[in-house]
């Protein structure tokens, strides 16, 4: 799973790598640090957020290691669905069960449409689709796009995907 | 001044356009220390040989009036094997069930020691591979840059410019027919079906239109690029192909309205080839419209390289055909 923490850290060297060295001794892997020197809490402490990516059934073991050196926990909260792709899809959308291919994703627990506009020109022409589809990080994502290609495929549905290589606009 | 002699295997818009830039660029050949020597003209009417070099302007004449260059009893073979000459310029049109007659002039040239440069995409979605070992064995060059991308020199970039990068994978437009189609529809908001007749008049689509709008063209052009770049021994048949006849007008809105376009894009990635319409963002280098092609060549040193050009025409094409023999004569 992927973990954000907001952490609050003392005033004094050495102090970021206290509270970064315990998420690498528990295989945890670090995406993220965000050091907010400037942004002191009341409490005179110094607010870090970092996001990681590790194994559920450590975080409890992380948040105890942490505390024991002296740094806070202030905030731990799961970042879901980090990843997002946009797909069209052409074909007889609403026929072929709309509601059953957004559930197949949606069942996936790791993937969700989370935006969807249909448009169909007339009863008898075929209807377009807009979806996107968020997951919890790339490879839940490339698992959730197989999973819609073969629905595509059975219910006779074009699916357009974005171009692969650098995606990303210019 | 060196005397470079070809012939011209095919005589359409593509052959016509050669002997014509061959015309018009007389003096800047010379002051490169080429002459090119037509020595032989050939179209499905028959032939025209003259070893003192053929007058190009009276064979383009004579094509319009009679609607052939025939001008004697020689077939196709006979001048490929029998005459003297260095190049044969291979601009026959493309057939992509046997790759005939392009395939056997091509081996036919081979054989016979002469160089080949050709705009005919479908012996190389065939046979490429035989192709090319035919070339090495027999010692001569084979060029064929003019059969992806018309004028755009992709080949050149990879293979010259490039040299020493290892490329990753390549995606590109090699349509101008469906881009135009996907671009008006994109613009227009018109159906399918109307803009196809609106190309088809305007002379960008053919009468059948299969062959373009089922994404066999892109995908023959894949091939070429494939077996040139990464040297895979693919075939036509290896490409898998989705064409744009089922593209709404109202998924080009949807797309639009979040940024996107569509287009029938070819890649080579992971190994695998690919035809299908995808979903380019607006601002990337891959959204050119009308009917322009453009190729995107990802690699290790450069990073993404990104050229686009007319994909079509006689002119243009017969740019990537000189190119070809000028590279021939400096280089043989």
């Amino acid at each position: 799973m992927i973990v954000s923490m907001t952490l609050e850290l003392k005033d004094i060297p050495g102090q970021l790598v206290l509270a970064l060295s315990p998420i690498s001794e528990l295989h945890g892997n670090i995406m993220s640090v965000v050091h907010q020197h400037e942004e002191k809490t009341p409490r005179g402490t110094i607010p870090v957020q970092v996001t990681f990516e590790i194994d559920q059934g450590v975080l409890n073991e992380l948040t105890e290691r942490l505390e024991n050196s002296g740094v806070r926990v202030a905030r731990v909260g799961e970042e879901r669905l980090r990843s997002s792709v946009s797909v069209v899809l052409i074909g007889h959308i609403i026929h072929s069960d709309i509601g059953d291919t957004i559930e197949r994703i949606d069942s996936t627990g790791f993937a969700e449409v989370v935006d969807l506009s249909i448009s169909m020109p007339a009863i008898d022409k075929t209807s377009s689709a807009y979806l996107v589809i968020n997951a919890v990080g790339e490879y839940e994502l490339k698992k959730a796009v197989e999973i819609l290609r073969d629905v595509a495929d059975i219910k006779d549905l074009l699916m357009i995907e974005p171009i692969k290589l650098n995606s990303g606009a210019a | 001044m060196k005397t470079v002699r070809l012939s011209i295997i095919g005589f359409g818009a593509v052959g016509q356009g050669v002997a014509r830039s061959i015309l018009s660029k007389q003096e800047y050949l010379n002051k490169q220390g080429i002459n090119l020597c037509v020595v032989g003209i050939a179209d499905s009417g028959g032939c025209e040989v003259n070893t003192q070099g053929i007058d190009l302007k009276n064979a383009i004449a004579r094509k319009k009036q009679t609607g052939t260059v025939a001008a004697g009893s020689e077939g196709v073979l006979d001048l490929i094997n029998g005459t003297d000459h260095d190049i044969v310029v291979e601009a026959t049109p493309t057939s992509i069930k046997d790759g005939e007659p392009g395939l056997g002039n091509m081996l036919a040239a081979f054989e016979s020691g002469k160089h080949v440069v050709t705009s005919n995409k479908g012996p190389l979605a065939l046979r490429f591979s035989d192709l090319k070992e035919a070339a090495e064995d027999n010692g001569v060059l084979f060029r064929y840059e003019a059969t992806v991308g018309g004028a755009v020199p992709i080949f050149n970039l990879i293979h010259e410019a490039l040299a020493g990068n290892t490329v990753i994978g390549i995606e590109g437009i090699l349509n101008g027919t469906c881009n135009y189609i996907l671009t008006r529809m994109a613009e227009e908001r018109m159906p399918y079906e109307l803009v196809l007749k609106e190309a088809q008049e305007l002379g960008i689509a053919e009468a059948d239109p299969t062959y373009d709008v089922e994404g066999i063209d892109s995908a023959c052009k894949l091939v070429i690029i494939a077996n040139s770049v990464f040297g895979d021994n693919a075939t036509y048949h290896d490409v898998d192909v989705t064409g744009i006849t089922k593209i709404t007008p109202e998924a080009l809105e949807l797309a639009n309205e979040n940024n996107y376009l569509i287009k029938l894009i070819c890649e080579a990635t992971d190994g695998k080839l690919t035809v299908a319409p995808r979903l380019v963002p607006k601002r990337h280098p891959l959204a050119v419209g009308g009917t322009l092609n453009v190729a995107s060549i990802q690699t290790d040193l450069a990073g993404r390289i990104t050229i686009s050009g007319k994909g079509a025409g006689s002119v243009e094409t017969a740019s990537s055909i000189l190119s070809d023999i000028v590279f021939i004569a400096r280089n043989s």
